[in-house]
């Protein structure tokens, strides 16, 4: 990877790739949302950063001005964008397919799940119980939602790891390099077509025959729109939930006051989860402005990207009483860790299950541990720790 | 006590339904309206005050009569 220029100036040059970014992004957030509200950088051919609650509120809401066209801050834009309906669609086409998912994806059909996903935990740690310690981002969190979402479409579970490789290229490397980029999707595309045509000709009980079986105003999905969609639901169900676990488990780690009150109290788990999403939100989205606009006070120019850091809103103290402090029994929380307005993630229910499911199984088998080492963050658009070492005590 | 989910604002994010489930119910999308007229039960106003507190849409009003 070639280097990048520094940042010296978070208002006029952020960057979110700079390693600083990184490691621990609230302080910069902090102080942008005090000085500057909204950034700007000329990196990425011209791109935004909001970081109050409000602001970050009106984006995701208007989307007369700031389109999904594009949900990646990139260094460059393919034309034409990928789609990816629903998450890069606009009104009034967002709407058909949001449809087609949602019944798919309420609380009460994803209960259904419950049991696999609790089985696949103690699989998972009945692998590294023994040894005393575990990397708890490779060997735990890395491999539950990819799991649950591939048995989920239908495909192999046993080609978790090509599915991580292609999520890597193109949220983290498709970033800086666009030929990784088409290539891990092209590759995705390939991939997707052999299971629709096997489908096609002999249906399955899986999300994809239902997806393929599904009519937007009376006509199948045609091949491209299909294939998007599955590249979607694949790419946005794995590191996201692998990152909310895997930041659930780093806080309980090193915050031993919390993890014993867990054990104590699992009764908090709900309100715990909700705050661990609030804190330690995975995702930031993206929009382009397509219309000159004024956000917050400020003049926003048709053509810049977005950095839409629903994280970040999340820390903003004018919402959020002791933002900065994480307070399992948070009873008051509206948080935007979904994000806000059309583009909520079709997936909410799928990943409040599975980062639950995540921690209790977790606390039943390895009650009591602490961080053993350096922690490892991924970069861009999901932020979780990727290497997680812990060491089990009794 | 009466309250409502303003259909045009609600997306779904279960919020309510999560800390409340008495009070509210679920479309085949995962929309949520007030159960009933919406009056809230005695007993439940503390209920109905955490789920418009943890609505990130602002979608629960209070309707006064």
């Amino acid at each position: 990877m070639t280097p990048r220029k520094p940042v010296t100036d978070w208002t006029t040059d952020w960057d979110h790739l700079d390693p600083r970014w990184r490691e621990d992004p609230y302080p910069i957030w902090d102080e942008l949302r005090r000085s500057c509200p909204i950034a700007h950088t000329e990196r990425y051919q011209g791109a935004y950063l909001p970081t109050r609650y409000e602001d970050v509120r009106a984006i995701a809401h208007d989307t007369t001005h700031f389109s999904s066209r594009r949900v990646i801050v990139r260094e460059v834009r393919p034309e034409p964008p990928i789609p990816s309906p629903p998450i890069t669609s606009d009104p009034p086409h967002h709407k058909p397919y949001k449809q087609l998912l949602l019944p798919l994806f309420t609380a009460e059909a994803m209960t259904g799940l419950e049991p696999k996903a609790r089985a696949i935990c103690n699989e998972l740690i009945d692998k590294f119980i023994a040894d005393g310690h575990c990397d708890a981002a490779q060997q735990y969190t890395r491999h539950i939602p990819v799991r649950v979402i591939a048995h989920m479409l239908g495909v192999p579970e046993t080609d978790s790891d090509q599915f991580i490789k292609w999520i890597h290229e193109i949220l983290e490397l498709g970033i800086t390099d666009e030929m990784v980029l088409m290539q891990a999707t092209r590759e995705m595309a390939e991939y997707f077509a052999g299971h629709i045509a096997e489908r096609r000709n002999r249906p399955k009980d899986d999300l994809m025959s239902q997806l393929l079986a599904a009519r937007i105003d009376g006509k199948p999905l045609d091949d491209r729109h299909l294939n998007g969609m599955l590249r979607l639901l694949l790419i946005a169900g794995i590191d996201t939930t692998w990152s909310g676990i895997g930041a659930a488990l780093w806080h309980l780690a090193r915050t031993p006051t919390d993890r014993d009150r867990l054990n104590a109290e699992p009764a908090l788990m709900p309100t715990a989860i909700e705050e661990f999403l609030r804190a330690f939100s995975p995702v930031t989205m993206a929009r382009e402005v397509v219309k000159d606009t004024e956000i917050g006070g400020c003049p926003i120019k048709a053509g810049n990207m977005v950095l839409l850091s629903f994280p970040a809103a999340n820390r903003d103290p004018a919402v959020f009483p002791d933002a900065d402090k994480v307070i399992i029994d948070r009873t008051e929380n509206r948080h935007s860790a979904f994000g806000l307005g059309i583009h909520r993630c079709v997936g909410s229910n799928l990943a409040r299950l599975e980062m639950t499911v995540a921690v209790e199984e977790w606390l039943k088998r390895v009650p009591r541990f602490t961080l053993a080492g350096e922690v490892a963050w991924s970069e861009g658009t999901v932020r979780g720790p990727r290497q997680l070492p812990i060491k089990f005590s009794s | 006590m009466r309250i409502r989910v303003d259909p045009e604002k609600c997306q779904g994010h279960n919020r309510c339904k999560a800390v409340a489930p008495e009070l509210f119910v679920l479309d085949r999308f995962g929309n949520a309206s007030a159960v009933g007229d919406g009056r809230v039960p005695p007993g439940f106003a503390e209920k109905a005050r955490l789920a418009i507190a943890n609505c990130p849409e602002l979608a629960i009003e209070i309707i006064e009569d």
